[in-house]
């Protein structure tokens, strides 16, 4: 074990490599370069001993790692924003083939105009393909989970990619200490990648040929049900960790001061980060409020969400928005909620196009819906017409 | 070498859902005889995606991984660096695609897996049209062709692929014809024995989209290297060097046939000699071939 003191991406590059894909295929994006360049270092020292294909294009990035998948490797890559927009049609691709492969995206504003700060509508565009998503707050929750995501990933209940987003620049670009594990510790973590089929001369088939409905109707059953089997992996393969690594980020969510909680505050990524000093402030000032930080976007933990809406009123934070309907996660946590509980949930859109989402503002939200002091169900938080 | 010489083997297997007189069909069993059984296949969309069959039945006997339109050579880079990976070195990895899924939207990944010198073959089955789509354009309709977004025939004449490829300095590309599978063959053997990235390009009358009869698809292929539309040739080392009958023209030792004998007998040209003969588009077509092999005659003779 060591100490490493590095950004978000570096960590990431070093997790990617010490999980040994056989293959990583790449682009480069701001701000997801330097997690390309770390690995292009790994290369050049000799630590990195695997393919490292520098494509022209996200597109064939995506692709290279759905080419080396089908023929049996694990496979590694990073994108952000645009990039991971224009690999949307692989995207599909890779998930209904059912191919393990994993990925980073650093959440980047999409243009125009051109922005490279956080916000996570680029991977919220996503969450149809049939990858999972997974949102990290902090540099060692990124080297853990890049590690646990590829033995999730590669389960013989999922067999299914799995997407790692964190923000742009407050967490890919902040260094902060991270606990890295000896080679050998991962490699007992991880076994190598034993796939249950390939393209084999020896055995040749077909891999994505033409399909009618009977068939192709079952396989989105399929992948419909895997996500469902990762609700209970994802905790199990965290404890798992927990119990070899002493470190637990939370499964499906991270829990913070929600045991006797009137109010949950859900958020994600930095922004969940962030709402730790603002329940502990909330806290010193006598309101019982917990955090629900949301790690796995997809599969949706409906559940879990049931849970929360029986215990607390609900408070959602989005750096997204689906135009014209609302923020994703306020959503989806409604939807989770029908029928259910009649749980109080007051939504916020906040931090779009990288704007800073300081703690005060945090508690400044929480105190609005508490009070009951938000015109809508959902309100845009700064806007002077909203309050 | 003869026909009678070809290995016995079978990699495109009867009941598959080729359209009869398929020139794709023909070259590809030419093909996967040359290269043998450690050949793993990647298809776009094109249509040998069609040809292959449907799930959960294959008529290929080489593992097959279908890819989306523009993906091919990219797909082809992950599944050659797998395979290193592996240390299944000899092991060929084919990309074989259409000339839609070559020209147009696959053009950008086949000039990245070129330049990175990726190690595989890959082969564009060029029928001139998107055929699998219902013969719409592509960036290699000749001009004055019909098809179905080209109703008074195209106005443009084809782009010069191969010397897009030359571009790239590989140490093999070639154009082959479906017509004359011996020089297929041969082409296809020595592009397995090189390392590094090969292209060769294989011309395929196709004929619903060019309308003519189904028994007439070698006859077609021979005819368009006798009239000049198409040149046998090989570019090994960027050193070019022609065959068959495309040399002698080269040569100027034969008179290539006047363009309009391979036209006049593809239904695709009808409109440029029914009701009435279009003189100009005629002989800007005839010109232009002329062009063509004057330009080889100054570059490669």
């Amino acid at each position: 074990m060591s100490v490493m003191i590095n950004t978000g991406n570096y960590i990431a590059a070093k997790a990617a490599v010490m999980a040994r894909p056989q293959v990583v295929a790449a682009y480069p994006i701001t701000p997801q370069t330097t997690l390309v360049e770390g690995i292009a270092n790994y290369v050049e020292n000799g630590e990195y001993t695997g393919e490292y294909i520098c494509v022209e294009s996200e597109h064939s990035a995506m692709t290279a790692c759905i080419g080396a998948s089908e023929a049996g490797s694990r496979t590694f890559t990073a994108t952000s924003s645009h990039g991971l927009l224009l690999m949307h049609e692989m995207l599909h691709w890779a998930a209904l083939a059912r191919l393990p492969i994993v990925m980073c995206n650093i959440n980047r504003v999409v243009g125009p105009g051109w922005n490279i700060w956080s916000d996570q509508n680029d991977s919220i565009a996503q969450r149809d393909t049939g990858w999972l998503q997974i949102y990290c707050s902090s540099n060692q929750e990124i080297f853990d989970t890049i590690i646990q995501s590829f033995k999730l990933a590669e389960n013989k209940k999922i067999v299914l990619p799995v997407l790692i987003n964190y923000d742009a620049f407050i967490i890919s670009h902040t260094s902060m200490p991270a606990s890295i594990p000896d080679q050998e510790e991962i490699d007992d973590f991880l076994p190598s990648f034993n796939p249950t089929w390939k393209l084999d001369v020896d055995n040749p088939i077909a891999h994505g040929t033409i399909i009618g409905s009977q068939y192709y109707e079952k396989l989105r059953r399929a992948m419909h049900d895997a996500q469902q089997d990762a609700k209970k992996l994802i905790p199990k393969i965290a404890n798992d960790w927990e119990k070899q690594f002493g470190r637990n980020h939370g499964g499906l969510f991270e829990k913070y001061n929600c045991e006797d909680a009137e109010y949950i505050l859900i958020s994600m990524a930095a922004i969940g980060a962030e709402s730790k000093v603002a329940i502990d402030n909330l806290r010193k000032q006598g309101i019982k409020i917990g955090l629900a930080r949301l790690r796995t976007f997809r599969p949706f933990p409906s559940e879990e969400v049931v849970a929360l809406g029986k215990q607390a009123e609900l408070i959602v934070i989005d750096r997204n928005i689906s135009i014209g309907s609302e923020g994703v996660m306020f959503n989806e946590i409604k939807s989770a909620l029908y029928q259910q509980s009649d749980a109080k949930v007051t939504g916020f859109i906040a931090g779009l196009g990288g704007k800073d989402v300081p703690y005060g503002n945090i508690e400044k939200m929480c105190k609005k819906a508490i009070q009951g002091k938000t015109k809508n169900h959902q309100m845009w938080f700064g806007f002077k017409e909203d309050d | 070498m003869a026909l009678k010489d070809f290995p016995r083997e079978e990699y495109v297997l009867q009941g598959n859902a080729a359209c009869p007189g398929c020139p794709a069909t023909m070259a590809l069993r030419t093909v996967l005889k040359a290269l043998g059984k450690k050949t793993v296949m990647v298809v776009p969309a094109c249509c040998t995606a069609v040809i292959q069959s449907l799930y959960p039945k294959c008529s290929f006997d080489v593992p097959v991984m279908n890819i989306a339109f523009e993906a091919c050579a990219a797909g082809a880079s992950g599944i050659r660096a797998a395979l290193d990976q592996q240390g299944k070195h000899d092991h060929t990895v084919l990309a074989w695609a259409g000339d839609g899924g070559t020209y147009d939207i696959g053009i950008q990944a086949l000039s990245g897996a070129l330049e990175r010198q990726t190690n595989f073959i890959y082969i564009c089955y060029n029928n001139q049209i998107y055929s699998n789509t219902g013969i719409q354009r592509s960036g290699a309709t000749p001009k004055g062709a019909w098809t179905t977004t080209t109703v008074g025939g195209k106005k443009e004449f084809r782009k010069d692929m191969s010397e897009i490829i030359r571009a790239h300095h590989l140490p093999y590309a070639a154009q082959a014809s479906a017509s004359r599978p011996l020089d297929l063959f041969e082409k296809v053997k020595k592009a397995k024995d090189i390392k590094g990235p090969r292209y060769i390009e294989i011309l395929a009358p196709c004929p619903p989209g060019w309308r003519f009869g189904m028994e007439k698809t070698v006859e077609m292929g021979d005819l368009a290297i006798d009239t000049g539309a198409y040149a046998l040739f090989e570019s090994i080392d960027d050193n070019v060097v022609f065959n068959g009958k495309s040399k002698l023209i080269l040569e100027e030792k034969i008179k290539p046939k006047p363009i309009e004998e391979w036209i006049k007998i593809q239904g695709r040209f009808k409109h440029l000699f029914y009701p009435k003969r279009d003189e100009k588009c005629l002989a800007e077509i005839q010109e232009h071939y002329d062009q063509m092999w004057d330009r080889y005659r100054k570059e490669y003779l």
